[in-house]
């Protein structure tokens, strides 16, 4: 076991891990952040997206010493006073979801899309989010919602 | 296909006798609770019995309202059902319904879903169920409690009930000018009265709440995170468990050396008949655990994908006791002799993975003798049923929640994640939640059956269809008989021994038997020189599918284009469980590689009165995306009892860049009863995108998924290796 504190959402959090557990691990078991999903361990799936320094990274395959110097945002993170993020509102209002399993990892990656790029076309969305699962096959209301938050008067990527 | 089929149709695909493990001493306690067979005793009543309330299974469906909603004094109605939201949208859809009957604002309900302690008996989420029988059943009751209030205020202010109007949560006298709200008037009190079956609805042209389309309900806890999945379950106290696993299916074990997990200070070792596991305070002391057991297995030898649809032929029990229905009429081999033009084809269809994002989960609890299960299922109370038997407990013993869940596609029927967290937490005393990871759900889940399927047919030189017959081999008889006019026709499903433990699957078989009969009626249309459009038409009197053809041939403008070697059209239509369906697509095959693209797609869909549209339309052209993974690139790959491609890293599921332009063109038909919708968006697309292929190429695909010749899973399709 050793000592970390995590920057997660803005606050310092002490946890207590072996050092080559995953930062997902550490999240869901250790501090709760549940919103952060395990899809396969393998980086396949993208359900465990988190922003380390604002930049998409699979938790399950961060070991938890690496994002102990990051600035860690998980989707509890997202809203801010009880407003949703320009993402997250737009997936609600496209209805951008089914079972919503995926959803944690789609909105933060939308999210550093738009930091990155904000207003990326429809090809750039498509290459970037590649790597993100819905089995449900909502894939085109997705896109679609990031083509919303992208028109948002409030700045998309957030900060 | 009538109810009783489709219901018992999903039932006999439940490999429930097929699980991965038994507890030793618990087996024949499990095969007599069963009698050899759950599905018997189920399958031998008729689905309308349950549909109509009446005794089912042993199960008796309540008939008084308090059993299906209550309104409490401040007016929040809450209601209760025994089915579960998977992300289908029913957690929206049928408190629409509730709503519009009782008339009440939509947001005054909250629907209690999948307890089985707190909701009435239910024998699942399955088979597009939900909206044709859990709707009408919720709106009768919902309607006779609005009668029942209006009844309760005509009592206290003496007055005649039918001068009384329920409206916007209220009860109104507009000739004295007095109101009352439903809290008012319930307090709080259950509705004690029995319904019966006959109570008046309201039609869907007068509905307001009902039909609308109103967003998922609680949507914003998904996109905030806050939505507790059953794996995000905690429990005071809890630990995780990890099952061993054998090496391969079939398996039994040899020698099993617990010596240094039991070294291991936290780690609980469990040893019971083939279930080997272990539990730790903490996940990663588990998998420590886990991996430090040490267990030889003898795995017997077994069929592989290679040896496939020739042993479906070799074992299937034709002419047998054990076929499925028949569907039959005039003479086949009369007609078939007198036809101007003949085909004969096989089609096959691989074993697929429902890959649910979230994977099966459990959290197990035992408190003075009383079991509690936390459980992605879309079969609480068959899961409760597997819980009793495994420890043979009664009813009221056992109560399984569940929490609106990372989906299932038909394959989180049974309940192996629930018995082996239950198992551990009665050895260690303590909460257990056990999470498959991905290689075990893509392992030792079931599959959706691989099938072969014959078909043979005649026409004359006009495009008249004179003879029909299909025949299915291990994948299931849903959707099995041609919805064409034929005057001879034989339709048959044969069971056959299958290598894999099989399941439910969204649409069950019809999407492979759609497959290959619209492929075929492509074949023959081409055969007699038709347009595939036209010669359907010629065959075809239903109306509703006649509908859904030429709205989805409308809206693509089909027969505009002209089709070259880079660009195809096809069209394929089906229709079951009440859904109708016809899908366009155009593919687009690269002059280089001869890779195949699928770059637009027109749906159109008509499943009666809309109850919200918004829902309907994200669940068809859902449907229609998970389509194209079977239809292009998956495949499970095993030899030998072990899968070989357990990861997403080697079974290709449907990604953004998989996905084509998407238009759904919904038909909303008011004067008929509102079907399920869950389903059968999914069975009109690999035809179509063959249909498409062979427009542009002249290479027919008659092998789900449509890849190489090589079989290897999760390589895009080209004509090159057709």
């Amino acid at each position: 076991m050793s000592d970390f504190i995590l920057k997660v959402n803005g606050a310092r959090l002490h946890v207590s891990a072996p050092a080559e557990k995953s930062l997902l691990f550490v999240l869901r078991d250790r501090l709760n952040l549940t919103g952060t999903k395990y899809g396969c361990g393998e980086g396949q799936c993208a359900a465990c997206t988190v922003l380390l320094d604002g930049k998409p990274a699979r938790s399950c395959l961060t070991p938890v010493s690496a994002a102990a110097k990051a600035n860690i945002t998980t989707i509890e993170g997202l809203e801010q006073n009880g407003h949703l993020s320009p993402v997250q509102q737009a997936f609600l209002d496209e209805g951008a979801f089914q079972c919503g399993y995926c959803t944690s990892g789609m909105v933060l990656c939308a999210t550093a899309l738009l930091r990155a790029t904000s207003h990326p076309t429809e090809d750039q969305i498509v290459t970037y989010m590649d790597g993100n699962i819905c089995r449900c096959g909502t894939y085109p209301r997705i896109v679609a919602a990031v083509q919303r938050a992208s028109q948002s008067p409030q700045k998309a990527g957030g900060q | 296909m009538t109810r009783h089929d489709a219901l018992t149709d999903e039932l006999a695909q439940h490999t429930i006798d097929d699980k991965p493990h038994w507890f030793r001493l618990d087996r024949r306690d499990f095969l007599k609770f069963f009698g050899g067979g759950l599905l018997v005793c189920l399958a031998d009543l008729p689905a309308w019995a349950q549909e109509s309330g009446r005794n089912f299974g042993g199960h008796e469906l309540p008939k008084d309202i308090a059993a299906w909603l209550s309104i409490a004094a401040d007016g929040r109605v809450t209601v209760f059902t025994g089915k579960v939201e998977v992300g289908q949208n029913i957690r929206t859809s049928l408190a629409q319904s509730v709503a519009e009957e009782l008339r009440v604002p939509f947001d005054t309900i909250t629907m209690l879903m999948g307890d089985t302690d707190l909701t009435p008996w239910d024998m699942g989420t399955f088979g597009s169920r939900t909206t044709p029988t859990m709707g009408p059943q919720l709106r009768t009751m919902a309607a006779a409690a609005r009668q029942m209030l209006v009844e309760m205020a005509a009592t206290r202010w003496n007055a005649d009930p039918a001068t009384l109007t329920a409206a916007d949560a209220e009860v109104t006298d507009t000739h004295q000018g007095q109101s009352l709200t439903y809290g008012e008037l319930t307090r709080g009190e259950k509705l004690m009265k029995t319904v019966s079956t006959n109570v008046a609805l309201t039609p869907a042209s007068a509905w307001k709440i009902a039909g609308t389309a109103i967003p998922k309900v609680n949507g914003r806890d998904f996109v905030t995170g806050k939505h507790k999945y059953p794996s995000d379950i905690v429990r005071p106290g809890m630990m995780f468990g990890k099952v061993l696993r054998p090496d391969g299916f079939n398996a039994t074990l040899v020698s099993l050396d617990t010596g240094e997990a039991d070294k291991i200070p936290g780690a609980s070792v469990v040893h019971d008949g083939n279930f080997i596991a272990v539990a730790a305070a903490d996940l990663s002391t588990a998998e420590r655990a886990l991996s430090a057991l040490h267990a030889t297995w003898n795995v017997p030898p077994q069929p592989s994908n290679q040896d496939l649809f020739v042993s479906f032929k070799q074992t299937s029990k034709t002419q047998q006791e054990g076929d499925g229905p028949e569907h039959v009429s005039g003479s086949v081999p009369q007609a078939m002799a007198s036809a101007a033009i003949k085909l004969h084809r096989q089609y096959t269809v691989q074993y697929i993975a429902h890959a649910p994002l979230e994977p099966r989960a459990a959290v197990a609890e035992w408190v003075n003798g009383k079991l509690t299960v936390w459980t992605g299922t879309q079969r609480p109370f068959g899961v409760r049923d597997e819980l009793m038997a495994a420890f043979h407990l009664p009813a009221e013993q056992v109560r399984v929640i569940q929490p609106d869940m990372g989906s299932g596609y038909g394959g989180k029927h049974t309940g192996d994640a629930a018995i082996e967290a239950a198992r551990l937490a009665k050895a260690t005393g303590k909460p257990v939640k056990i999470v498959w990871t991905r290689e075990e759900e893509f392992t030792w889940a079931y599959f959706r059956p691989a099938g072969l399927i014959e078909i043979g047919s005649g026409a004359n030189r006009d495009g008249t269809l004179v003879a029909w017959e299909h025949y299915n081999y291990n994948s299931g008889p849903a959707a099995i008989a041609t919805p064409y006019n034929v005057a001879n026709q034989l339709s048959q499903f044969h069971p056959a021994s299958s290598p894999l433990r099989q399941g439910s699957y969204r649409a069950l078989a019809a999407t492979a038997n759609n497959f290959a009969r619209e492929s075929h009626m492509d074949e023959m249309a081409h055969a007699v020189k038709m347009d595939p459009m036209e010669f359907r038409m010629k065959n075809l009197t239903d109306p509703r599918l006649r509908a859904v053809l030429q709205a989805a041939a409308e809206k693509f403008n089909w027969g505009q284009a002209k089709p070259t070697p880079q660009r195809g059209f096809g069209i394929a239509g089906g229709a079951d469980k009440g859904g109708y369906v016809a899908t366009c697509v155009e593919v687009e095959i690269n002059p280089t590689d001869k890779k195949i693209g699928i770059r637009r797609v027109v749906q159109a869909w008509e499943s009666g009165a809309i109850v919200n549209p918004d829902g309907l339309r994200n669940q068809v052209a859902g449907a229609l995306v998970q389509g194209i993974g079977g239809a292009m690139f998956e495949s499970i790959q095993f030899a030998n009892g072990r899968i070989l491609n357990p990861h997403f890293a080697q079974y290709r599921v449907p990604r953004f860049s998989d996905t084509p332009r998407i238009e759904i063109v919904l038909i909303d038909r008011k004067d008929l009863p509102s079907a399920g919708a869950g389903e059968s968006g999914i069975i009109g697309l690999a035809p179509a995108v063959g249909n498409a292929i062979f427009a542009a190429t002249g290479v027919r695909l008659r092998n789900l998924p449509m890849t190489p010749a090589s079989g290897a899973s999760g390589e895009t399709a080209s004509v090159f290796h057709a």
